[in-house]
């Protein structure tokens, strides 16, 4: 066929034994994104991930808002994540205008930022049940993780998109009661997420698929500069809270899970260690909070920055999540860069999916805790 | 196009930095005391300064530090830094456009996470790239020399700096589109003098 095609358009090659498949961007089976695959038989030997489908351009929206205004829409790319997300920013802001945060305010943060991490681990758990066929893990993780979204109902007045966080504390107290329906809660999730050891970690159908499948090694995660629980299962101990705690994490007793194997089984596992430290975090600062006092700075309507830069970083239920602030002394950031967990360790998936089974695509596309819209951002 | 110590150095006076503690300012006044090499107390910057004298040190707190190299001198920096410093990887990659000063500015931010002793550390290293009015991304003068082979977590981010700002990094193997649509025909969308619409 010698047709002329229009320009910038070319008949692709066709191999007869090498075939292109292209996973999403409509599967629910890769969340928004699409991953061009190619196969040989059974076996990946090319895998090109394509995000950007969910692409909302938070950073350019950034520099037309001015620093309170932009914490609404500062959270979009993960809702169900979004006090982590706030966090690196308001102590960005904090930092940049000088402002002290009241003592019960912190406090009442890491609250959020660890029932909100417990909530997003949960979502995520439950995408990876389904996802290896697991409808029960799908079931629980889903029904267990209303009690949180309770909690943070009850905190913030709303179940997710909280905007919670704002420069200098937290939009508004808590209610009379919280701490202890918050302790009550939270030590009923802590025995219903141990459960889920016997139904679903040490279940052999699934050690039997995650078992030495998309193995990183330690050289390579660090290598690849990944993050969060990809790192920490490949035997990194790299943990923000531990090794530049903000607020006060560095007075709350904590130990930040790490495996050695770096195959997909560790690669779950440790959000689920991650939730159980949680619990322990959240049980430790309840007990520690100041019981009354302010929870918020007063600040001046469009606060104005001096000429300087800041980049603030906090661990979120991905990873590292940093924010790069460049301020002109304007009300509005001369530029805001947002690096977040899921885009760094995007990197790791044509890394880990080349050389596998087609079949273990889901469990080491879903282990690397991937959120495709924090990642377009 | 770069900012010369002395440059540098009559910024700094206005400039304040609210990075961190008191030790920061400290460490301003002791550049202002003692050119044209002058110590930091953080001594990564320092060991930069001492290896590469053309650079400059915008900042060195306690656990942030920025260093400013000119666009030729980025790779030998970079390589200075992860083999002689022990930084292993990029966090992320920004672009910040200056359209007043013709100059867009690459900013990397590099951690380390094997050295404990630098886990607190993050090394800015920034140069900056001529900008054209009229992009044509790729085939313009807007290029810099990759970090790919220094530090393979830029990757990704570097093609995210070469789509949003147009910046073209020669030695990255992969510089095709990554987050915006296929058939995005305007010019890269973190720049200056691409509004939003309806603003």
């Amino acid at each position: 066929m010698s047709a002329k095609l229009p320009p910038g358009l070319q008949l692709e090659k066709v191999d007869d034994r090498i075939m292109t498949l292209n996973v999403g961007p409509q599967h629910p089976g890769s969340g928004h994104m699409r991953i061009i695959i190619k196969v040989d038989g059974d076996y990946i030997v090319h895998t090109d991930p394509d995000p950007g489908y969910v692409h909302r351009g938070e950073e350019k929206m950034a520099e037309y808002r001015n620093y309170i205004t932009n914490i609404p829409h500062l959270e979009r790319p993960v809702i169900h994540d979004s006090c982590n997300i706030l966090y690196p920013y308001c102590l960005g802001i904090e930092e940049l205008l000088g402002l002290e945060v009241p003592e019960r305010a912190k406090y009442l943060r890491v609250i959020a930022a660890e029932l909100n991490r417990c909530v997003y681990i949960q979502y995520w758990l439950a995408i990876y049940g389904i996802f290896l066929g697991h409808s029960t893990m799908f079931m629980w993780p889903t029904g267990d993780r209303e009690l949180l979204i309770d909690l943070l109902e009850k905190m913030t007045g709303a179940r997710v998109t909280h905007a919670y966080f704002v420069p200098g504390g937290i939009r508004n107290d808590v209610p009379p009661n919280f701490e202890d329906v918050c302790l009550r809660q939270v030590n009923y999730f802590e025995k219903r997420i141990k459960e889920y050891a016997d139904v679903f970690y040490d279940n052999p159908i699934l050690i039997s698929r995650t078992r030495d499948t998309g193995v990183l090694s330690r050289e390579d995660a660090i290598k690849l500069g990944t993050t969060g629980s990809v790192l920490r299962a490949s035997g990194v101990d790299f943990d923000i809270r531990k090794k530049e705690p903000y607020d006060v994490y560095d007075e709350l007793d904590f130990q930040s899970p790490t495996l050695k194997e770096g195959d997909s089984y560790a690669r779950s596992k440790i959000p689920w260690l991650d939730m159980l430290e949680s619990c322990r975090i959240i049980r430790e600062a309840l007990k520690k909070m100041p019981k009354s006092g302010s929870v918020r700075v007063k600040l001046k309507p469009k606060p104005k920055g001096g000429d300087t830069e800041i980049y603030r970083r906090v661990e979120s239920g991905r990873g590292a999540l940093g924010m790069y602030i460049v301020s002109k002394g304007k009300p509005q950031p001369y530029r805001l860069k947002i690096s977040v967990g899921s885009f760094r360790n995007l990197i790791a998936m044509p890394h880990l999916l080349t050389g596998e089974k087609l079949g273990n695509m889901p469990a080491v596309y879903w282990s690397l805790n991937y959120w495709p819209v924090e990642a377009d951002r | 196009m770069h900012v010369t110590a002395r440059e540098n150095k009559k910024n700094e006076s206005k400039v304040v930095f609210k990075m961190s503690s008191d030790e920061n300012n400290t460490n301003v006044e002791k550049t202002e005391e003692a050119p044209p090499v002058p110590e930091f107390e953080n001594p990564l910057a320092n060991l930069i300064l001492k290896k590469f004298p053309s650079a400059t040190i915008a900042f060195a707190n306690t656990d942030r530090t920025r260093v400013n190299v000119s666009k030729e001198e980025i790779i030998q920096t970079a390589s200075f830094i992860r083999d002689e410093l022990h930084f292993d990887h990029a966090e992320s990659v920004s672009g910040v456009d200056y359209p007043d000063e013709k100059q867009i500015e690459v900013v990397y931010h590099l951690g380390s996470y094997d050295d404990p002793s630098l886990s607190k550390q993050i090394l800015t290293l920034a140069t900056r790239v001529p900008r054209e009015d009229n992009p044509h991304p790729g085939n313009d003068s807007t290029k810099l020399s990759s970090l790919y082979e220094i530090f393979p977590s830029v990757a990704f981010h570097e093609r995210e700096c070469f789509e949003m700002l147009g910046v073209y990094f020669e030695g990255n193997p992969d510089n095709r589109r990554l987050l915006l649509p296929e058939d995005w025909a305007d010019i890269p969308p973190l720049r200056k003098d691409f509004d939003i619409k309806g603003r």
